[in-house]
């Protein structure tokens, strides 16, 4: 039976990483010790000695871990569809060149999806691992924060692919991510519960995918249940990878197969 | 027997600029077809279309038999294709963009395998299979994009502008291996703004020039239908041409004058010379050539191919 044109390029991409991993293999683990470090310890301990409750019941730390592994999960999926999809369409034109082979545009826009989510498990994994290390939760319940953490960052590729899909030029890139992509990693509830940000903003945090992740990634690692009924978070997650997914490929179509 | 590519008053139309304006043409099993043109004529434009890589605007096309609008992946799977720009990946060695674009096309790896020790061998890279892209020559980037085209052992072979942006003899070392496969019987698409990548490589041509097919016919015969014979080219310092335009018109029956130099088209380059002299017309430079697909286009056109 045929492979999938999708899983062709996945492994085509694969094959990519294998060659190049060690540029970001080391960010990997050293993203997750720094913030925990920082955050978690230092900052977590002035943040304890004046809540002596602690943030919903729990340490600074503690509350920390689940959402900043799904708000790195969000960061990882923009990256994968920000400039790999600028270095296949404008720089070195290797989408052009699927193009040409049997891969059409739904097959290419599938396989970079996957792919790309691939990346977002591997570097969750990495992270969920640090986070045991630091004794806030479990492995096991450390791995299964992962489960929201995917498919934020999927929701994330799927909406970046779409963006930089518009691009002309890259400069919209730089501006995306220090207006879109840093905001909802600050204030979509990773680090500080959204009822503290002022009631106009609460509603902007509540469509983030961040805000839905954290919530059900929270709710596994330290019990609980989430903001939002859980099915629906899930729900809407899909939605935005669905959804974004498929506004990829009219402008694709237009500007690889004119 | 049935033409491999069918065109029939084939369109491409990006807005309101018409880039292949309603052209005809077929090519058979086994033939090297070329589309001699300059920049800008539609050559890249009609590829693609070929190539299933962008629908047509109008008219009708088959390729191998398949409609590229609704056979695309299958059409594509029996392509191979040149692209006018490299585009491959430049982080990776020879071998890993050959089994990569092999395996776009389902091919099992060992097969894949095999294959890449062949077309190494037959690009002459057989020392690079492990050198980054990024390390090689203009040259050697062109061989690995062409071995990555046969890696599907394709029915029909695109190729666009293989040779442009290359030192001369990076372009011989190509011309020789594509004419290896012509031997060979593989069916080539050729496009090129050089005359003499045409005149070496294609049994059949047309002459494109902006989206239209101005002539068609083997090098041999278009040479002999529209610019017969041999060719004096007389060069003249600087703002001296234009002075002389119609002493020069009146050499020959046909003459073209260019922004630095003049062609007079006659039966007989010696005499023409001689008379050159004898006028008292005192050129910097004289030179005497058979004529080639370069002057078929300025007649047909009234430009050089390469500006
Ligand atoms: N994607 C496109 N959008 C708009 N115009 C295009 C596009 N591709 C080519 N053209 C235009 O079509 C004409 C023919 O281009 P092309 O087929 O690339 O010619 P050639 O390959 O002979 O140089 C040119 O005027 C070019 O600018
Ligand atoms: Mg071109």
């Amino acid at each position: 039976m045929a492979t999938p044109l999708s899983l062709r390029v996945f492994e085509a991409e694969a094959r990519v990483y294998r060659r190049t991993w060690r540029g970001s293999v080391v960010s990997s683990f050293l993203n997750p010790v720094l913030y925990m470090a920082a955050m978690g310890v230092g900052l977590g301990a002035l943040v304890d000695a004046n809540m002596p409750g602690g943030i919903e019941g729990v340490s600074y730390l503690t509350f920390l871990a689940p959402g900043i592994l799904v708000a790195n999960a969000m960061q990882t999926g923009a990256s994968e569809g920000a400039w790999k999809v600028m270095g296949g369409i404008h720089w070195a034109k290797t989408w052009q060149a699927r193009l040409a082979s049997p891969i059409g545009i739904e097959g290419l826009v599938l396989g970079h999806i996957f792919w790309s989510t691939a990346r977002v498990v591997m570097v969750s994994v990495i992270f969920a691992a640090v986070i045991a290390a630091f004794q806030v939760a479990p492995l096991l319940e450390s791995l299964l924060a992962i489960g929201p953490a995917v498919l934020v960052g999927a929701a994330m590729v799927s909406a970046t692919t779409a963006f930089t899909v518009r691009l002309k030029e890259i400069s919209g890139l730089p501006m995306y991510f220090r207006f879109v992509v840093l905001p909802m990693f600050l204030f979509s509830g990773a680090f500080f519960p959204i009822s503290q940000l002022p009631n106009w903003l609460q509603p902007v945090a509540l469509i983030t995918p961040v805000y839905h992740g954290v919530e059900l990634s929270r709710s596994i690692a330290i019990g609980g249940s989430p903001a939002v009924t859980w099915w629906v978070s899930i729900a809407y997650l899909l939605a935005w990878i669905v959804g974004f997914g498929l506004v990829c490929v009219r402008p694709l179509r237009k500007r690889l197969t004119p | 027997m049935t033409p491999l590519i069918k065109a029939t008053k084939l369109t491409k139309v990006f807005g309101d600029l018409t880039a292949v304006d309603g052209i005809d043409f077929e090519v058979a099993e086994g033939e090297s077809f070329g589309f001699l043109g300059p920049n800008g004529a539609g050559k890249t434009s009609t590829m693609k279309m070929i190539g299933a890589t962008s629908p047509i605007s109008g008219g009708e096309l088959s390729v191998l038999g398949l409609d590229p609008a609704t056979d695309g992946p299958t059409l594509r799977s029996r392509l191979g294709v040149v692209p006018q720009e490299n585009n491959l990946d430049e982080e990776l060695s020879v071998q890993d963009n050959l089994m990569m674009y092999g395996r776009y096309f389902d091919m099992s790896r060992a097969e894949i395998r095999e294959r890449i020790d062949e077309l190494l061998e037959f690009v002459q890279l057989v020392e690079k299979r492990n050198a980054k892209i990024q390390t090689l020559s203009g040259g050697m980037k062109r061989r690995v994009v062409i071995a990555r085209g046969l890696i599907n052992e394709p029915d029909l072979f695109i190729l666009d502008e293989p040779t442009t942006g290359l030192d001369p003899q990076a372009r011989h070392v190509l011309w020789d291996r594509l004419y290896r496969l012509k031997q060979q019987g593989v069916t080539l698409i050729i496009t090129t703004h050089y005359m003499d990548e045409a005149e070496q490589l294609c049994d059949r041509l047309v002459i494109m020039d902006k989206g239209r097919i101005v002539a068609e016919g083997s090098p041999r015969s278009l040479i002999d239908e529209y610019a017969p014979g041999e060719v004096v080219e007389l060069r003249f310092p600087g703002g001296v041409l234009e002075t002389l335009n119609s002493r020069i018109e009146s050499l020959a029956p046909r003459t073209e004058i260019l922004a630095d130099r003049a062609l007079i088209y006659t039966e007989d380059a010696e005499r023409t010379i001689g008379i050159v002299t004898e006028t008292g017309l005192e050129p910097e430079t004289v030179l005497a050539r058979r004529s080639t697909l370069e002057d078929v286009f300025l007649r047909l056109t009234g430009r050089t191919l390469v500006e």
